[in-house]
């Protein structure tokens, strides 16, 4: 119903997060996308993936480049600034905003056409830089904007209404294994359940963060044929673990079988705490990863859940050895040399 | 007869790229430099790393002409492959110093020209302890001992040089010194009174520096203060950004912490490049690219974005012969059209043209207040010239009591003070719109940045009437960019004049020379030096003064010309294009040529 406006009242009995904001103070403007989308859904799972860790919304800043998928920053989080910039190079405007103010919160929101197609340059680019940020592809295999075209992610055989794709896949995880990404999971937009920590433990992480969210376009590729239908991912679905988010010194809230639990302490200090559902899946090693990822892909199953991390991981700051002060704070005291400078230099050059 | 000149002559140096022969030919110019002798240097280099023919030009020249002049009074052949061209090219009555280590045999001399022999090969191979590699780069000090002796400037000049350029490498400095001594004693005993070129001190350089504009425009993105940099290298724009890396290392990092307070990265490609500069000027910092014609062919959908969603961004480019590949390593100012109507649709970027190293210092600095006041791309366009040779010019200046110019960027407090903050809306009657960063304000301030069509409140919007009254209001800022950026430079000719001259960038310095020129000749024109796009008023009154305007400019389709023609909506009849494109910086004696044929045609006319 995107023609209602979102209506202004608040219930005053809302419950606030304990820095005064109500769920609804991170939800955005009414979706503009079909009724069903897994977007939509993915979008629900940031506004309560925010509103539970607390952030302030000014403290994020979102971004995306072009296609469904990214006209959702519109969808959540209002009160943050966001930049829906040009198709493939939302990586390289997220990069640019996070030189210039290391203290934010960045996300990114593409899809997989903006992702692995138009952008995979920018996407393999700036996950080997180690930028601190989390990239989220909305995945589901076609272009909806332009109704209904194969994308680069579309399982070999995949069929459409009019189309059989002949063309091999590219699995975005892998090259973020591949790449050096510190954080790599995989979820799909119909298991809030696995999402959301899956999403908080992204958010914390001090480095690159990678989801690739198979997120199923209800229009174009829902379809029995498709592998990236709501059917298929629910039928293929091998998660190899479920996050259960925990801040330091929370009570824990569920019992588990022993031996399958992992804690994994993250460089803010808080604690990841993995429900290992195949006890043998190891998220420290990044080439069993790669392998365990291809193996299952060939038997035509979906491995999801947080696939690999590096606990101390550093990002592209570290590697610059930028300031702590963030650069756009810095004004013409700090930056410019002066003019005593400058004669002496002229003297080099005569 | 021998060409006999005092300060007044032209050396070319003919080597192989990769021999070293650069930093002795830099130390060939810089020692004149030191005699008080204005020079003015050029490089013409192949794009490759090793094995082609380069040339180095180095005109001395007393009265101060920094351009080209045309022609070669003496010429150091030490290229075999390009014997026959560089023979051809000196001018009758000049000079030829090449290897007399073996006799000319098959190569072709000529009658009217004097040869200058030295054996550099025989005597880098006397010098004791070196090894292959030095022996071939000694050669080319070995020429400039002889040279000293046979141009008549002083060793010791050379030697302090060398000694600031090895300091604390007393071994090296010593072989240097040998090479140079060898050669100056060789043309002392063998060629004495041969050469009547000469250098004599003089006092004509001043406290000026020898600079290159890459170098400069970089320090002047460090006092700009630019603190993101993004770049993929292409030549000729490389050492701008190198130059920016080496002045923050120098300037910008913390004492006490030892942290950057800058950020350079390589990006994959020109297209990343540019998204990051985007990206950054977004959340707030300077930041700018520096790339050539090809790197701004791929930005293009990049600067659409920011012209329209309104976000300032800073990019050098420094042209080179296009299009296409093109000539990568020669000059040109061939993409004015490209990129003052980059990107698709109706769009217009602000360009600012440096005539030399100094300007482009200044308006490298100059454009990170153009950008955040306006906040919108701005285009430095120098070229390879301006960039990559050396230049003599007066000592870079800045002004400690100058602030940079922010722009219109509501703050917090502005906010809590209940200032109505409407991301594209024109509450000042400038058509500037305020901003916010992210992160300002908890509850006030955000708002959606986005290159789909959108209203004064920077909402979605399909609706025409918000569409037009942004690109009305794009348009109207475009108008307040008249008056922020460098206004012309005009320079009114002794006499009363119809005549008029309009040019712009790195042409300035043979433009110069030319208008001293037609002058004692009896031809004189007012001349406009255009130093920014959008025009100021003052361009168009400049070209309603004058009955008929040459416009010079070093590309083949007139590109300055048609950028005027089709702002101002003037008559195309009124203008005499110059047009210089070869890859070589133009010479004063091409322009002096193509305005006095066709004002003495005129003249002529009038008065039959």
């Amino acid at each position: 119903m995107t023609y209602i406006a979102k209506p202004k009242f608040v219930h005053p009995g809302l419950k606030k997060n304990s820095v005064g904001f109500t769920h609804r103070d991170y939800e955005g403007r009414i979706s503009t996308l079909c009724a069903g989308c897994g977007h939509d859904s993915i979008s629900a799972a940031l506004i309560e993936t925010f509103f539970e860790l607390d952030i302030q919304p000014h403290r994020v800043a979102k971004f995306s480049g072009i296609g469904c998928s990214s006209k959702t920053p519109d969808y959540f989080l209002g009160q943050s600034h966001g930049f829906n910039s040009v198709h493939g190079r939302m990586p390289s405007v997220l990069t640019g905003a996070n030189l210039a103010n290391r203290d934010l919160i960045y996300i990114g929101v593409s899809g997989d056409g903006d992702s692995a197609s138009i952008g995979l340059g920018q996407f393999a680019h700036c996950v080997r830089r180690g930028l601190n940020m989390t990239y989220i592809c909305e995945n589901n295999g076609v272009y909806g904007l332009t109704k209904g075209q194969f994308s680069a992610t579309a399982d070999k055989g995949s069929r459409s209404k009019t189309a059989v794709n002949n063309d091999q896949p590219i699995d975005l995880v892998g090259m973020a294994l591949l790449l050096g990404a510190t954080y790599v999971g995989r979820s799909f937009s119909g298991d809030k359940k696995q999402l959301v920590p899956l999403l908080k433990g992204a958010i914390l992480h001090k480095g690159m963060a990678v989801i690739d969210i198979v997120s199923p376009c209800v229009q174009f590729n829902n379809s029995p044929q498709s592998t990236k239908s709501y059917d298929f991912v629910r039928e293929h679905n091998d998660a190899v673990n479920r996050i259960d988010f925990i801040v330091p010194r929370a009570e824990i809230k569920a019992d588990y079988e022993p031996g399958t639990i992992t804690e994994v302490r993250q460089h803010d200090g808080s604690i990841l705490r993995l429900n290992k559902l195949d006890p043998a899946y190891d998220p420290h090693d990044r080439s069993k990863a790669m392998a365990y990822l291809q193996e299952r892909h060939a038997a035509g199953e979906v491995v999801t859940g947080l696939l690999y991390i590096e606990e101390n991981a550093d990002d592209l700051h570290h590697h610059l050895n930028t300031a702590k002060t963030p650069l756009n704070q810095l004004n013409e005291k700090a930056l410019c040399p002066g003019s005593a400078k400058l004669a002496a230099l002229n003297d080099e050059y005569r | 007869m021998p060409i006999a000149a005092t300060n007044d002559f032209v050396v070319k140096f003919a080597n192989i790229n990769g021999s070293g022969s650069a930093s002795a030919n830099e130390l060939f110019a810089r020692s004149i430099l030191r005699m008080g002798v204005p020079v003015a240097s050029r490089n013409i280099f192949p794009s490759n790393i090793q094995g082609l023919p380069t040339w180095y030009e180095v005109r001395v020249s007393g009265d101060g002409w920094l351009g080209r002049r045309g022609g070669v009074d003496l010429m150091v052949a030490m290229n075999p492959q390009t014997w026959d061209k560089d023979i051809g090219e000196i001018e009758p009555g000049g000079y030829l110093l090449y290897d007399s280590t073996k006799p000319l045999t098959t190569q072709k001399t000529r009658e009217d020209i004097t040869l200058l022999g030295v054996p550099l090969t025989t005597l880098s191979n006397s010098l004791e302890g070196t090894i292959p590699r030095e022996r071939q780069l000694l050669r080319n000090v070995i020429y400039l001992g002889a040279l000293s002796s046979l141009l008549g400037f002083e060793t010791s000049v050379v030697e302090v040089l060398i000694k600031e350029q090895f300091p604390g490498k007393d071994k090296l400095i010593k072989l240097n010194m040998k090479a140079i001594e060898l050669g100056h004693d060789y043309a002392e005993k063998n060629l004495k009174g041969l050469c009547k070129l000469k250098v004599v001190r003089s006092d004509k350089v001043g406290n000026r520096i020898f600079i290159g504009g890459n170098d400069a425009a970089g320090l002047g993105c460090v006092y700009g203060g630019a603190t993101v940099c993004a770049w993929y290298p292409i030549t000729p724009s490389t050492s701008l950004a190198e130059a920016f890396t080496a002045h923050c290392k120098a300037y910008r990092v913390d004492p006490q912490t030892k942290e950057n307070k800058f950020a350079i990265v390589q990006a994959e490609d020109e297209i990343a490049a540019i998204g990051m500069v985007i990206g950054a000027n977004w959340n707030g910092a300077r930041a700018f690219t520096a790339t050539s014609g090809p790197g701004i062919s791929l930005m293009q959908e990049f600067f659409g974005l920011a012209y329209y969603a309104e976000i300032p961004a800073v990019v050098f480019d420094i042209q080179r012969g296009g299009p296409s590949t093109g000539m990568p390593t020669r000059t040109q100012q061939s993409d004015l059209l490209l990129a003052a109507y980059a990107s698709h649709g109706d769009t217009k970027h602000v360009l600012i043209f440096p005539q030399d190293p100094k300007e482009s210092f200044e308006f490298a600095a100059q454009a990170f207040d153009l950008a955040e006041r306006l906040q919108t791309p701005v285009f430095v366009m120098m070229d390879l010239d301006i960039g990559m040779n050396d230049w003599l010019v007066d000592p870079l200046q800045w002004d400690d009591s100058r602030a940079y110019d922010r722009g219109k960027v509501m703050t917090a407090e502005e906010l809590d003070a209940g200032k109505l903050f409407a991301r594209y809306l024109d509450v000042d009657g400038d058509a500037i719109p305020y901003r916010t960063l992210p992160g300002t304000h908890p509850t006030k301030g955000t708002y959606f940045t986005r290159g789909s069509s959108h209203n004064a409140y920077a909402v979605y919007s399909e609706s025409g009437k918000d569409y037009t009254d942004v690109m009305q209001r794009l348009l109207r800022k475009f108008e307040t960019a008249k008056s922020l950026v460098p206004a012309p430079v005009i320079r009114a000719a002794k006499e009363e004049t119809r005549w008029g001259v309009i040019y712009f960038g790195s042409t300035s310095v043979a433009m110069d020379e030319a208008l001293d020129s037609l002058e004692k000749q009896g031809l004189h024109l007012d001349a406009c030096r255009v130093r920014a796009f959008p025009f100021a008023d003052a361009v168009t009154d400049f070209i309603a003064a004058h009955d008929q305007v040459f416009v010079v400019e070093q590309n083949r389709d007139a590109q300055l010309l048609k950028l005027i023609v089709n702002e101002c909506a003037i008559d195309p009849a009124r203008f005499i294009s110059i047009l210089h494109y070869d890859g070589a910086p133009v010479t004063a004696r091409f322009i002096i040529s193509a305005i006095a044929e066709r004002m003495t045609v005129v003249r002529k006319e009038a008065a039959e």
